[in-house]
């Protein structure tokens, strides 16, 4: 499954950078194991370094009822759908690849920003944190491990 | 109305009802076999001791949830690695996968979506408004067949496939409306039109900010049974924020890892468990075996979808296209018709023609349509009426009685009324004979008197067509053949004759069976199978009217029976009764469902006189059972036309027949087989009590002699032949 998406955040705001700051495309790439089951539902979400939320970044999966199984994404947010307007698509189905394409702030680098994958799937475990990674220039390009559902999340610049 | 509500839907959706209900049915299994395979918890086991169990089998065990089939699933991480497998309640041991079966998943997104997401699920709901609507429709209409509500599951006559559809459907209905309705509310569900869940608990502000409490030791947890957990999902260690979560069926809530105390709890809402509740019809998940019974009533959907289309194929066939049918306002006859399957207007269609011919100017409407005010250049009116269920309105006369009993003054065209029925029904052209009495009595001119036509018989139409064409002045043939089979040649193998000497000149016919397709056999068409008791419809030469002789014989016997007396003057049974092995006669078979023995043990009483002994000696043929039969059987003289004298006597013999009383009408002791049947009154009364089924087979007098024998008979019991009859126990052929 191919997803792209230019998405100017709305971490901007939420920490506060100037409007002038300078951000750079990012391709975010999330393949999936071939778990056996339906589509995943999968929520990709920033901390900060004291671990607050601080943003999110893509929610595959449309129906909001189950939000609530992507449980660390919506403990964060309260399952507020304002979180994800605009960046919401289809789940993703098991062996499959999520590619989306963002712009984000240079400053998200390198400053303690953790990057979060919750995943949840119909009759199966719920995966909060399935992937858990810190957002670093040396981290880019290289494939992390996913727990449950995530074989592999690559971020690169 | 009704009818149409029923019918559209039902052709629209076929296709979907039916992969719907199969693959609800298909999904049904599951929930059973889930229950059976996975561990069950002991009586009394508490959430406390249950997750202890697990946390020693499995430390790090993150999370711990019940479905509802009882089966408990637990998730940890081995290092790195997520795992989950079905646990044994009583060891907490893994002992299963926990993935979902793919056969279930793949049916399930079949069923819900046919693997087209939203899209799909709008369709398959669609399929479930479709089962919906023609539940809700059936059920009128199956009370209206059967003549009221409370007479839900009296006995079906007519057609097979008619009978089998509305015999499953009176069953199943139920479930269909449950499986429909809860599917309905799940896809509302889906797309969030059904009110939310409450927000979800906020987490608690205030912790105890340790860690370490044994969850054995939990009073909490201590008190909440196992068999309620729905899930329980453990802190993460290294987190002294973090706390126990806990969903059960009464609600969820949080408690501390430090101390164990309950944080908070939230009483799951009235909406959260009506959800659940619905959830578990429709799945059968925590109700398999209710699940097991709407997977079986769903079974019956392809059924009556296979059978529906076959009533509704055969009533479009009897529905022969009126041609150049004139404009009401210029037609002299006007010819109003009031019919429920379609059969009557094949007679319509047949007395327009023959109208027509004779020069007239007809119009066909439905009576419906019925409008005084436009008979402008009419001259007679001639209603053709069906009867559906207990007299009722069929449906193209919808409101016509409301409409004549509105009128002030009645139309100047005289008035005809033919009623169509089944003689064997409690008001045989109940609903015709309610038009006559209010036409009468609104004053309407009336052209001839009402007549009816039993079980669309020919006969009956042709002898009513001539009538009418006497008062009309015109050449009236009206030949009209329902639906008229292919007729076959049938070869005569040995007749024996009875009665000369007494002026009843009858012979018992038998013919070689015809050699019967493949499908036929399969299908139960035409000679594939066959019971005595059904009719032989037989094309005499020189004529296109069938004559209708009820059978002797069924398929099983390997050949065609059939008795027949001549009659004075008679074409049919002149012809029959001159036929010589070797020869052939053109015929066909009609199905004759009410006039069967019916299925049981309870006793049988036949009756019947002269050739009348032709079905029921078939039937007293066809009882290996050796169900108690009791045959009172009229005829002239023992000596002459004793017609299956040494049958009888051999089937007494093999138990076939229990009891045989004869009387005769000639000879030392004259006397009919009515009086046979008071002589043995104690007797007869004693097998109604016990339950016989009667059956009466022979000329009409002789019917009506019996019957009323019959009613001093049973009078002493407080019973009726009409009471016997509407209980489904009390059935003639007569002719």
């Amino acid at each position: 499954m191919m997803k792209s998406f230019l998405a100017v955040l709305a971490l901007t705001t939420a920490l506060g950078f100037p409007a002038a700051a300078m951000a750079k495309p990012v391709t975010l790439t999330t393949t999936l194991k071939d778990y056996g089951g339906n589509g995943a539902y999968l929520a990709i979400y920033v901390t900060d370094k004291s671990g607050a939320y601080a943003g999110s970044l893509w929610m595959a999966g449309s129906k909001t009822k189950y939000y609530k199984h992507l449980a660390n994404w919506y403990q964060a947010t309260g399952g507020d759908t304002g979180q994800i307007n605009g960046i919401t698509g289809a789940s993703v189905g098991a062996g499959r690849t999520l590619e989306i394409t963002l712009d984000l702030k240079d400053a998200l680098f390198d400053a303690g920003y953790t990057l979060h994958v919750d995943g949840a799937v119909e009759d199966m475990r719920d995966s909060a944190n399935d992937v858990k990674v810190p957002l670093t220039t040396a981290g880019a390009g290289k494939p992390v491990k996913g727990r449950r559902y995530v074989s592999t999340l690559t971020y690169g610049m | 109305m009704i009818r149409l509500l029923h019918r559209w839907p039902g052709l629209a959706a076929l296709l979907l009802v039916v992969l719907l209900a199969l693959s609800g049915a298909a999904l049904s299994v599951f929930p059973a076999a889930d229950r059976l395979t996975a561990p069950q918890a002991e009586q009394g086991l508490s959430v406390a001791e249950l997750a202890s169990r697990v946390a020693a089998q499995h430390p790090g065990v993150e999370q711990i949830k019940r479905s509802p089939s009882g089966r408990f699933t637990a998730y940890w991480f081995n290092g790195d690695v997520a795992e989950a497998a079905t646990i044994d309640p009583a060891t907490g041991k893994a002992v299963a996968s926990a993935d979902p079966n793919p056969v279930q998943r793949w049916l399930t997104n079949f069923h819900r979506s046919l693997f087209l997401d939203d899209g799909g699920r709008i369709v398959m709901a669609l399929g479930a408004v479709a089962m919906l609507l023609l539940s809700v429709s059936g059920m009128v209409l199956v009370a209206r067949r059967a003549g009221g509500w409370r007479r839900w599951f009296s006995g079906l006559k007519g057609p097979l496939a008619g009978r089998l559809h509305v015999e499953v459907a009176r069953i199943a209905v139920a479930g269909l409306m449950l499986s429909s309705v809860t599917a309905l509310y799940m896809t509302a569900s889906t797309f969030g039109l059904t009110p939310e869940a409450p927000a979800a608990l906020a987490a608690p502000a205030q912790v105890s900010g340790e860690t370490g409490a044994a969850v054995g030791q939990i009073d909490f947890l201590q008190g909440v049974p196992a068999s309620s957990l729905r899930q329980l999902s453990f802190p993460a260690a290294d987190d002294p924020a973090d706390v126990f979560t806990l969903a059960t069926s009464d609600g969820e809530g949080f408690i501390d890892q430090g101390n164990g105390a309950l944080l908070a709890w939230q009483k799951s809402s009235g909406w959260q468990r009506l959800s659940e509740t619905i959830y578990m019809l429709h799945t059968g998940q925590g109700a398999a075996a209710l699940g097991l019974i709407l997977g079986l009533l769903a079974l019956g959907v392809p059924l009556m979808a296979a059978t529906g289309t076959l009533v509704w194929l055969a009533g479009r066939r009897g529905r022969p296209r009126i041609q150049h049918n004139s404009p009401l306002a210029s037609a002299e006859t006007v010819i109003l018709v009031g019919s429920e399957g379609g059969s009557t207007w094949g007679f319509a269609a047949t007395l327009h023609k023959a109208l027509r011919e004779a020069g007239q100017q007809v119009h066909a409407a439905a009576l419906a349509q019925f409008d005084a005010d436009r008979l402008h250049q009419a001259r007679h009116v001639i209603i053709l009426a069906a009867t559906y269920g207990n007299g009722d309105e069929p449906a193209s006369a919808r409101g016509f009685l409301a409409k004549l009993a509105a009128l002030d003054t009645p139309p100047a065209a005289t008035l005809a009324v033919l009623g169509f029925g089944d003689s064997s029904f409690p008001s045989f052209c109940g609903y015709a004979r309610t038009i006559a009495t209010l036409a009468a009595a609104k004053g309407w001119g009336q052209l001839l008197d009402m007549a009816t036509v039993d079980r669309q018989s020919p006969q009956d139409f042709a002898r009513w067509g001539s009538d009418l064409g006497t008062m009309l002045g015109l050449p009236l043939d009206l030949v009209h053949q329902p639906v008229a089979p292919p007729a076959l040649a049938l070869t005569l193998v040995s007749r024996r004759d009875h009665g000369a000497e007494v002026q009843a000149p009858s012979a018992i016919l038998r013919f070689s069976l015809p050699k019967v397709a493949l499908w036929q056999r399969l299908t139960g068409r035409g000679f594939g199978a066959f019971v005595a008791g059904d009719l032989l419809g037989v094309i005499p030469e020189g004529s296109s009217v069938p004559r209708f002789y009820s059978l002797a014989s069924g398929a099983a016997d390997g050949f065609i029976e059939i008795v027949v007396r001549r009659q004075p003057g008679g074409l049919c049974s002149g012809q029959l009764t001159a036929l010589e092995p070797g020869q052939t006669v053109q015929a066909f078979l009609r199905p004759n469902p009410a006039f069967r023995p019916a299925g049981g043990a309870a006793p049988l009483i036949l009756i019947g006189a002269g050739s009348g002994i032709g079905p029921l000696a078939g039937f007293i043929r066809a009882n290996r059972a050796a169900r108690p039969i009791h045959l009172f059987f009229g005829m002239r003289h023992q000596a002459s036309d004793f017609l299956y004298g040494e049958e009888l006597t051999q089937w007494h013999g093999e138990g076939r027949l229990t009891r045989l009383v004869t009387a005769a009408s000639r000879g030392r002791r004259p006397h009919y087989v009515q009086d046979a049947l008071r002589a043995e009154a104690a007797e007869v009364l004693a097998l109604v009590k016990q339950g016989a089924r009667i059956m009466v087979c022979g000329g009409r007098d002789m019917a009506a002699g019996v019957s009323e024998a019959l009613a001093q008979i049973l009078a002493p019991a407080g019973l009726t032949p009409a009471l016997l009859r509407a209980e489904g126990r009390y059935a003639e052929d007569v002719y």
